[in-house]
């Protein structure tokens, strides 16, 4: 008795979201233009534009999208927290920091990224291993860990903003707001996703017992010490290549999930499909608002993810029965 | 038939000794009593005897095999728990909550079946539950919530079935339903039950064994009916009983 749910809806969002970033820009390219571009490879400039442009900076919103979603959607069982997203433990700070560093060091753009990616490995490695050291694990001595070590990333940005040129500056936040403008890793963002997808989807019935609890899981037959892990190392590799990719991207992976929720998806094996598709597309619509709305002005995606999700969501909490 | 054992278990909690020596053969066809007063071990006995939590010596052995060495789908469908406290979680709707207990039964990649859905509605109905599965746990009682374990570890048809205070929550009526049922199901090939009550006199109703946690780590157990009387609870309590009524149909009440 499998109900179908939000999914067939999700399916054909996907595409259509990356339709509409395609066809959405400074420059128009009628319906004609976008056919002919897409069926030939001649080198027009609507090609050009679709191909080398609009289709690659889509596909990067899409993968960071589905990482942040599906990284939050773990996060919240591991800590049975609804609160969890793929910041709470601390890692978009040891990315901020290593990435402002980065910037305040003049190194170029692709060791940004790959400095981000290490400083998120760091944060992670960092909380994992004090939330393990000693007595015995729980989950709010995981979550007051992130939340401590998260602070002290804090106050290392504070103090990195505070010391970098005022030209720096609207980079750095820019960078932490979260910006597509320089997405470069688009395959790696995409071999992390389907890596997360294929190893978390087998863990999915698991993940609905622990949403009862670490001992009734047990009881049941889940095998609660490997998914753990499994699902702190997934999530944590899944946002740290969304962070490589576009910055500190925020609210989509604490809203998403929720919003799969409140239209009744609680069961893992189809929230974490759904969360992958709902914010992929999420991301790439709100990314195609910050490249056109004030065009030529480009805003920050993070700017719109918020603007656009909070009122949604907001009315949908208003709305439902739970939680 | 014995199905579970305990052999030289002793348990000690932040270095206080709560028993000691203690072996235990459950056989088929027995509902225990686990009594004691407040602190005096028996959640972690039930734990340690479900093979949720090692003990500080002594083995558990389920059919034979050294439970912790036992493929945890395994044992899931062999034995259940209902744990004391349920911890909130994440909302969920009931018919799911009940389903979990479907888990063990379930190949990794398989989706729940009709008979799952059976399963849990039976389980469902026969908690009264029929009217709530669609509802969302948070919108239930305190008593209604434990219910739904209940029917979860009902779902679950696990033969050997471990419950901490099942009565928690739970009106006069629901008690006595709860009880009659789980007592019911130790006469079917194969299973037994063994449950921490508080209640001495739901425990001499429905009870077949007890098992007696005195202070200082010393045990009594046998047939309930023999082992209970007012100096032995007394010593379990640390307060005076006076016994009434007559043999098969005694009450103790505490003075």
């Amino acid at each position: 008795m499998r109900r179908p749910g939000v999914t067939p809806f999700l399916v054909a969002l996907a595409p259509a979201s990356l339709l509409f970033a395609i066809s959405t820009g400074s420059v128009h390219v009628g319906w004609a233009g976008l056919w002919h571009a897409l069926s030939s490879k001649a080198p027009t400039l609507d090609a050009t534009i679709v191909w080398k442009l609009r289709l690659p900076r889509a596909a990067a919103a899409f993968a960071v999208g589905a990482l942040l979603s599906l990284s939050g959607a773990l996060l919240q069982v591991l800590l049975r927290n609804p609160l969890a997203d793929p910041y709470v433990l601390g890692i978009s700070g040891g990315a901020a920091v290593a990435a402002l560093g980065s910037m305040l060091l003049g190194l170029g753009s692709a060791w940004l990224g790959v400095n981000a990616f290490i400083g998120s490995l760091v944060s992670m490695a960092v909380v994992f291993g004090l939330s393990h050291m000693r007595g015995p694990w729980t989950q709010t001595r995981l979550l007051l860990t992130g939340v401590v070590v998260a602070a002290g990333w804090g106050a290392a940005l504070t103090f990195l903003l505070a010391i970098s040129p005022g030209s720096d500056v609207q980079g750095m936040l820019f960078w932490l707001i979260g910006d597509l403008s320089y997405a470069s890793h688009t395959g790696w963002a995409y071999a992390a996703l389907f890596t997360g997808l294929l190893l978390s989807l087998p863990l999915a019935r698991d993940l609905n017992l622990y949403t009862r609890g670490e001992l009734v899981a047990t009881a049941l037959g889940a095998r609660v010490g490997l998914i753990r892990t499994a699902v702190y190392v997934l999530a944590s590799l899944m946002t740290a290549s969304a962070v490589m990719e576009a910055g500190a991207v925020g609210f989509v992976g604490l809203i998403i999930p929720h919003l799969l929720r409140l239209l009744g998806d609680s069961d893992y094996r189809r929230l974490i499909p759904d969360s992958a598709l709902l914010g992929g597309s999420f991301l790439v619509i709100c990314d195609t608002l910050a490249r056109s709305v004030m065009a030529p002005l480009q805003l920050p995606v993070g700017v719109i993810t918020a603007l656009l999700g909070v009122p949604v969501f907001l009315v949908l909490l208003a709305r439902a029965r739970f939680p | 038939m014995t199905r579970l054992e305990a052999r030289g278990i002793r348990l000690e909690i932040g270095g206080k000794p709560l028993c000691t020596g203690l072996d235990l053969a459950l056989n088929a066809g027995e509902t225990w009593a686990i009594l004691g007063a407040n602190g005096s071990g028996k959640t972690t006995l039930l734990h340690v005897l479900s093979g949720l939590r090692m003990p500080s010596e002594g083995r558990v052995y389920l059919d034979g095999s050294d439970i912790r060495l036992l493929h945890p789908r395994a044992v899931a469908l062999r034995r259940g728990v209902l744990l004391q406290e349920s911890e909130p979680g994440l909302a969920a709707e009931v018919m799911q909550t009940v389903l979990t207990g479907r888990h063990p039964h379930l190949t990794p990649w398989g989706w729940e079946g009709p008979e799952d859905y059976r399963m849990a509605s039976m389980a469902l109905a026969a908690m009264d539950l029929e009217e709530f599965a669609g509802r969302a746990l948070p919108t239930l009682s305190g008593g209604e919530r434990r219910r739904v374990e209940i029917a979860a570890l009902i779902a679950q048809d696990a033969p050997i079935c471990l419950l901490d205070e099942p009565t928690n929550h739970l009106d006069l009526h629901h008690q006595i339903k709860v009880l009659a049922l789980i007592a019911a199901r130790s006469r079917l090939p194969g299973h037994l039950n063994v449950m921490v009550l508080h209640d001495i006199n739901l425990a001499l109703r429905f009870c077949t064994h007890g098992l007696l946690l005195l202070a200082n780590g010393d045990h009594r157990q046998g047939r309930l009916d023999a082992i209970l009387d007012a100096q032995v609870l007394e010593r379990v309590y640390h307060c005076p009983f006076r016994e009434m009524g007559a043999a098969g149909d005694r009450i103790f009440l505490p003075v």
